[in-house]
């Protein structure tokens, strides 16, 4: 019956084809697509003075989320789309139905969210993902730095809807403790819930982590740690945590030819800054395929996963990862990795 | 002209293509979803008013008007889709918004010829090999004798006809095109078999949903969805056809191109293309192939841009003495016809068969 119903529904369908039907729902609101994602901004608050909190109401393809889950973000800059991962902060027991994310201004991605994002403006977004999420432990432990805080707010916000917080050690690394993002509300936590026992460390004073800043039985508690790579890496070697961090490589502006990743392929080869990566491929044994070989026909595009390429027509430089480049054109500007 | 000219006009060209794009931003985003939703309304509306028409089957006259103005709408959301949005997205103009769906890997246009098909054969082929006789696809569509180059056959007396018939159903000849009559079918199977299904896709849903729903009404919606289709055929045929045929455009041999620098190959673009004059609505409806000659030029800078770029263009070729083909749509497509029926007799000059 099934599919019956799904196969009448696929001739349905073609009454839009090549299109679907829902490309002309989202003509009258985006949020009822459902072969795309977006949100529409409905809210915009000031945490802290480089942090804003964007409250969304995602469209209908949206999944209820797991605290401490992320979503892709994506937001047109200049006209081209840019796409960031951001942890849900609010509770997916919420019963409007909205999700926040808490947005640093750092990175031209995140500023533009935080700072040229106003309501009524739709972004796109992915289905919520990640595996750092909500433990049911009796006893746990929360180390976090700066917005790494985000991911673990969602689950704080679910204990206190659902009127029950276990035994909660949370570790908040922070400038000072005006740069405490939630702040306001981490303070009602603790006032309400003795379970939740909450250290604050202001590095500008007191440095950064460091073991003596854990709880004694911390071995004991289901340990959660997020926040920047430099904090991940000095947390105690061999204990069990899950770990969250979102990771950018920065590129080297000058940076000249380098190593080249073509995944499909799996090989790594070396290029210079001069020849065509679609040549690099091809000498690698790579049978790309490709048309014109001069910019022109797109046949050779591929997905560029990371890393810098020059296009060698214009000078410019792409490092937006996800990227199509042109390799008949486009040359390594420092390391690349390629859908190749 | 000479080599020294040839490349210091290439540089000209390259520094105009880097400030475009380097130009290319918001307002340009804008655009292009602008349009696309303008373009969606109107398919969604002319499809409404067909079936607002029906109750009125019986009144005679106001009933055409309103089935008539539907089939006219949608006709022109079906002009819209395919050329300023299909063909241009399908060049990856827009790939550059980093866009999940305006973008040239994943756009299937409104069409029955595959977008992947056409990808290879308008992108690679006809823009590598414009107007290079016995390369380039596109002279004479392979029916067509559009120029006294081609050797006279006696079939080529019909020719009238058959681009007459071609005009009608230019979507199909469009999707055929790739498809090579002299070699063998099995090495055609995979084209044909995804034609086939494009094909029958496209026809399911403008000849039997959308007529099965008007109940029986059937035929009334199927004439008037036969007629968009007719009008989008006719209209792109008639624009296309001035692309690289009217009276002037230059065609070139294979060994004209051997060893061509990337400066030679604009000049053979700027030479083997024709623009029509217009207004900005017609620009707008030509898909900005009225701008045939930037668009060779650079066939994926977005199609908004060519109005500002073509004063650019005709000023370096007065300069550099490169001519420079263009005119108003009835002298474009006039010489192309009146050229289509004299070339269907031998020509005076040349032996018929070399
Ligand atoms: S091969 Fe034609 S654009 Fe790269």
């Amino acid at each position: 019956m099934a599919t019956l119903w799904s196969r009448l529904n696929d001739v349905a369908g073609l009454v839009a084809t090549p299109l679907v039907p829902s490309h002309y729902l989202a003509i009258l609101n985006p949020l009822w697509a459902t072969h795309t994602l977006e949100g529409r901004v409905e809210q915009t608050r000031d945490e802290t003075n480089d942090t804003r909190t964007l409250t969304l109401r995602p469209g209908r393809n949206w999944r209820r989320h797991l605290p401490g889950q992320h979503v892709r973000v994506g937001v047109a800059i200049d006209g081209r789309r840019v796409v960031r991962t951001y942890s849900i902060s609010s509770s997916p027991d919420r019963d409007d139905g909205k999700i926040t994310i808490t947005v640093k201004a750092k990175g031209p991605a995140s500023t533009f969210l935080a700072r040229n994002v106003s309501p009524g403006q739709y972004v796109s977004l992915s289905r919520p993902e990640g595996d750092f999420v909500l433990s049911e432990a009796p006893r746990q432990l929360f180390v976090t730095a700066g917005s790494g805080i985000t991911p673990v707010m969602s689950m704080l916000r679910t204990f206190e809807l659902r009127g029950s917080m276990p035994d909660v050690a949370h570790v908040h690394y922070a400038p000072t403790d005006r740069d405490v993002i939630f702040g306001d509300e981490l303070r009602r936590i603790t006032d309400r819930y003795p379970a939740y026992k909450l250290s604050v460390i202001q590095t500008r004073e007191r440095g950064h982590f460091n073991p003596g800043h854990l709880p004694a039985d911390w071995e004991a508690r289901r340990f959660f740690a997020c926040g920047p790579e430099a904090l991940l890496e000095q947390l105690p070697p061999g204990a069990t945590i899950e770990r969250y961090h979102a990771k950018r490589a920065a590129i080297p502006r000058d940076a000249r030819g380098g190593k080249v990743h073509l995944r499909m392929s799996g090989l790594e080869v070396g290029a210079d800054a001069q020849t065509p990566l679609l040549v690099v491929a091809e000498r690698a044994g790579v049978a790309a395929a490709h048309g014109c070989r001069m910019g022109i026909c797109h046949t050779c595009d591929v997905t560029m996963q990371s890393g810098c390429v020059r296009d060698l027509r214009t000078g410019e430089l792409v490092t937006e990862p996800g990227t199509r480049i042109q390799p008949c054109v486009c040359a390594a500007a420092g390391d690349v990795a390629l859908d190749l | 002209m000479n080599e020294r000219a040839i490349e210091e006009l290439g540089k000209e060209l390259d520094a105009i293509e880097a400030e475009v794009k380097a130009s290319l931003g918001e307002r340009d985003r804008r655009y292009i979803t602008r349009l696309i939703r303008i373009q969606r309304g109107l398919a969604l509306t002319g499809r409404a008013v067909i079936f607002a028409s029906l109750p009125l089957v019986s009144s005679g006259a106001p009933f055409f008007c309103v089935l008539a103005s539907g089939a006219v709408m949608l006709g022109i959301a079906k002009i819209l889709e395919n050329m300023e949005i299909g063909h241009n997205v399908l060049h990856g103009q827009w790939d550059w918004m980093n866009d999940p769906e305006i973008n040239s890997r994943v756009w299937e246009w409104d069409n029955v010829c595959p977008s992947d098909q056409w990808k290879h054969s308008h992108n690679v082929v006809h823009h590598t090999w414009t107007n290079v006789i016995g390369k380039d696809r596109d002279v004479g569509y392979d029916v067509l004798r559009v120029t006294d180059a081609q050797p006279w056959k006696p079939a080529y007396l019909f020719q009238p006809i058959y681009n007459f018939v071609l005009m009608l159903f230019f979507e199909w000849g469009v999707a055929f095109h790739d498809i090579e009559v002299d070699r063998p079918l099995s090495k055609s199977k995979h084209l044909l078999r995804g034609i086939a299904k494009k094909a029958t896709r496209q026809a399911v849903k403008d000849y039997v949903l959308w007529p099965a729903l008007a109940g029986p009404f059937f035929f009334w919606v199927l004439a008037a969805n036969v007629i968009a289709n007719l009008i989008r055929n006719v209209w792109a045929y008639t624009i296309i056809f001035c692309g690289h045929f009217p009276e002037g455009v230059h065609l070139f041999t294979e060994k004209d191109v051997e060893g061509e620098t990337r400066a030679r190959f604009r000049v053979r673009q700027i030479m083997g293309s024709c623009n029509i004059e217009g207004g900005r609505l017609f620009h707008l409806m030509s898909g900005n192939l009225s701008h045939q000659i930037e668009h060779h030029l650079f066939p994926d800078l977005p199609s908004n841009r060519y109005p500002e770029i073509a004063p650019r263009v005709r000023a370096l070729c007065a300069r550099y003495g490169v001519p420079y083909n263009t005119g108003s749509l009835l002298r474009q497509f006039g010489t192309t016809t009146l050229k289509i029926w004299r070339l269907s007799f031998p020509s005076p000059r040349r032996p018929a068969i070399v």
